[in-house]
Parts: C-alpha cells; structure tokens; sequence
C-alpha cells in the first residue's frame, strides 16, 4: 500500500499540532468525564473560561488547571460572556496572568442573549487592542466574509466563523460564506461553533477548514466520551476527504463495473 | 477596611496584602489571578501590593467553557 503524502502541519502561534480538533471544557457532569473526554477527542487545544473564583466550582472538585494541565494541553482561555471590548480585553489580561504570560486567546466578543451572535464591531475594537498588547487573538465571529477578512488583515492568527449558534448543534447552516472565507483566508480559519455531530465536523473539514472547534456537540451528546471519540475520527476523515478532492458530482449514473465480459 | 471583592463588600485588616487577603480566601498556592483597580497584579508583586479602603479587586481562575 503506498503510504498516505503527508498533510501540511497544523500551525497556531508558530507551534504545531497534530490533531486539528479543539474542544471546550463546558457542560460536562463532572471533571472526570472532562478529562476522560478532552482524552478521546485526541484535542491538543482545549478552551477554558476565567470567572470569579466563588463562582462555577464546586468546592470539592478539583481545580479545571489541575485536571487539563497546561503542561500536556494548550490551554485556549476564552472571553465567553463578555458584551463588550473592555471586558474582553480585561479578560484576556485575567487569562494572561493565569496562565504565566501565555498570549493564545479566543476573542468572543457576544451581542445578545438569545442568540449569542458575535458583537463584530466589538469584537473588531478588542482585538486591535488586543493584538498591540502582544496577544495572539483567535477570534470568534459571523460567517461575514468582510469582517473575516479584516480581522485576518489586522492581525489576528485564526479567524473562526460560527456554522451555527453556539449550543444549537445545527450544523454548518451555510456552507457557501464558509467557502467564501476559505477561498480568500490568508490565516487558518476554524469552524468554531455549530457542530451537532460528526458528520457536521467532517463537512467543516472537507469545506477545508484548517480545524473545528466544539463543546456542546461532545459535552451533550448521549454518551460525550463515546462523541468525542467519533469526533476526532470525523475531523480526520473530513482532513482526508478535503486533501484527496472529492469526485466531481454527476447528474446520471455511471457503472462501476466494466461491461466487457458479459455473461449473456 | 472595606473593599469590593468579586463584585461584594470585603472586610480585610488594615494593611492586608493580597497575599493575606488570598490566604484568608484559602486560596494561596492556588491557580488564580488577581485584578487590584482594573490592573492586573502579577503574581510575584501579591506579597507586596497592600489593600486600600475601597479598593475594587477581582480574583479569578479557570472553569469549563467552550
């Protein structure tokens, strides 16, 4: 069998990764099925929120840091909850410092609560701030083709278009933005929210996306250990699929076995 | 004294540093970061950075988010 040519290598912030799936920490029943998940999914990239230390943790739990050791994963710290470009920035300063100066953040800058549609003209204000602070911003914004592109020109390291709301699991609802932004990307560009199940995954990957984000999709599955087991294989099949090049599609059909040799 | 802590009034000893106020919270050694006045106080400057009355302070750590 002749060895499969190896695929480009995966790199954010001038480090490189081999696994192209992300994932959240959010929405699990406990830290163990955290970890145990966050371990299926093969994910090197794993996002954290920062809070209030009397808020979100039950006492008795371990710390999230101690459980997703920043020593073995790259922790991604989001600005999750955040309306507006000062509490962004205050947050990624927060994440900074709790993390001895590491400079990866997800920017999510929210607009509403209902929908929790990325505020872009927020978004757009903190990561220029941002970004002159010496931080490495991967942003989080509308499938808007014009405003990926700016965010891709001022500098941020990764753009990542939502496929569909944060939480809805309603799978990539328009495939021709993505592919508007993926022709003209000069960053990686991620899927980040939207994924419902693996077969959303691996239609983000063959869109040619450079990687997928996801939480809920994993975190509220029946069974999210099981999920994110099936996630990490999507993601590489949809990688595949994407750098094989699909067949061309065809109105009628056409045999696959040869007609010569017919017994008549 | 009386400070804002994570949004809340505090009572801290005059003269408490950050570290006796994270020390008081159980929180010394911890993974966490502290914000004195909108300014983040990196950790090597908690045992040297006194409290003030009125002072606004955040205290904050990692928890699952997507």
């Amino acid at each position: 069998m002749n060895p499969v040519p190896a695929d480009k290598p995966f790199v954010l912030a001038g480090r490189t990764y081999q696994s192209r799936l992300l994932v959240g920490t959010g929405k699990y029943k406990d830290m163990t099925e955290t970890r145990e998940a966050i371990e299926a999914s093969g994910a090197e990239i794993v996002t954290v929120a920062v809070r209030r230390t009397n808020i979100g943790q039950n006492p008795d739990e371990p710390n999230l840091l101690d459980v997703i050791s920043p020593d073995r994963y790259t922790i991604l710290p989001n600005t999750a909850g955040c309306y507006d470009a000062v509490e962004a920035v205050r947050t990624c300063r927060l994440a900074r410092e709790l993390l001895d100066g590491h400079n990866l953040v997800k920017l999510e800058v929210l607009a509403d609560q209902k929908t929790l549609f990325p505020n872009v003209i927020e978004t757009l204000k903190a990561a220029e701030t941002l970004i002159a602070d010496g931080f490495d911003v991967m942003v989080y914004t509308s499938d808007d083709p014009i405003i990926a592109r700016q965010l891709a020109q001022m500098g941020c390291i990764a753009v990542m278009p939502l496929a569909g709301l944060i939480g809805t699991g309603l799978g990539i609802c328009n495939p021709y933005n993505l592919r508007i932004i993926l022709e003209e990307a000069t960053v990686p560009v991620l899927v980040d929210a939207g994924v419902g199940t693996a077969s959303d995954a691996t239609i983000a990957m063959e869109l040619g996306c450079e990687a997928v984000l996801m939480n809920s999709a994993i975190a509220h599955a029946q069974q999210p250990v099981m999920m994110a087991r099936a996630m990490r294989h999507a993601i590489e099949a949809g990688r595949l699929a994407y750098l094989a090049g699909r067949m061309p599609k065809k109105l009628y059909a056409s045999a696959s076995s040869p007609m010569e040799g017919l017994v008549r | 004294m009386r400070i804002q802590l994570n949004g809340e009034p505090f009572e801290v000893s005059d003269g408490a540093t950050i570290t006796d106020l994270l020390e008081r919270l159980e929180l010394a050694g911890r993974r966490v970061a502290v914000e004195l006045n909108l300014d983040i106080v990196p950790r090597s400057q908690h045992p040297a950075t006194p409290l003030k009355e009125g002072d606004r302070v955040e205290v904050v750590h990692a928890i699952g988010g997507g």
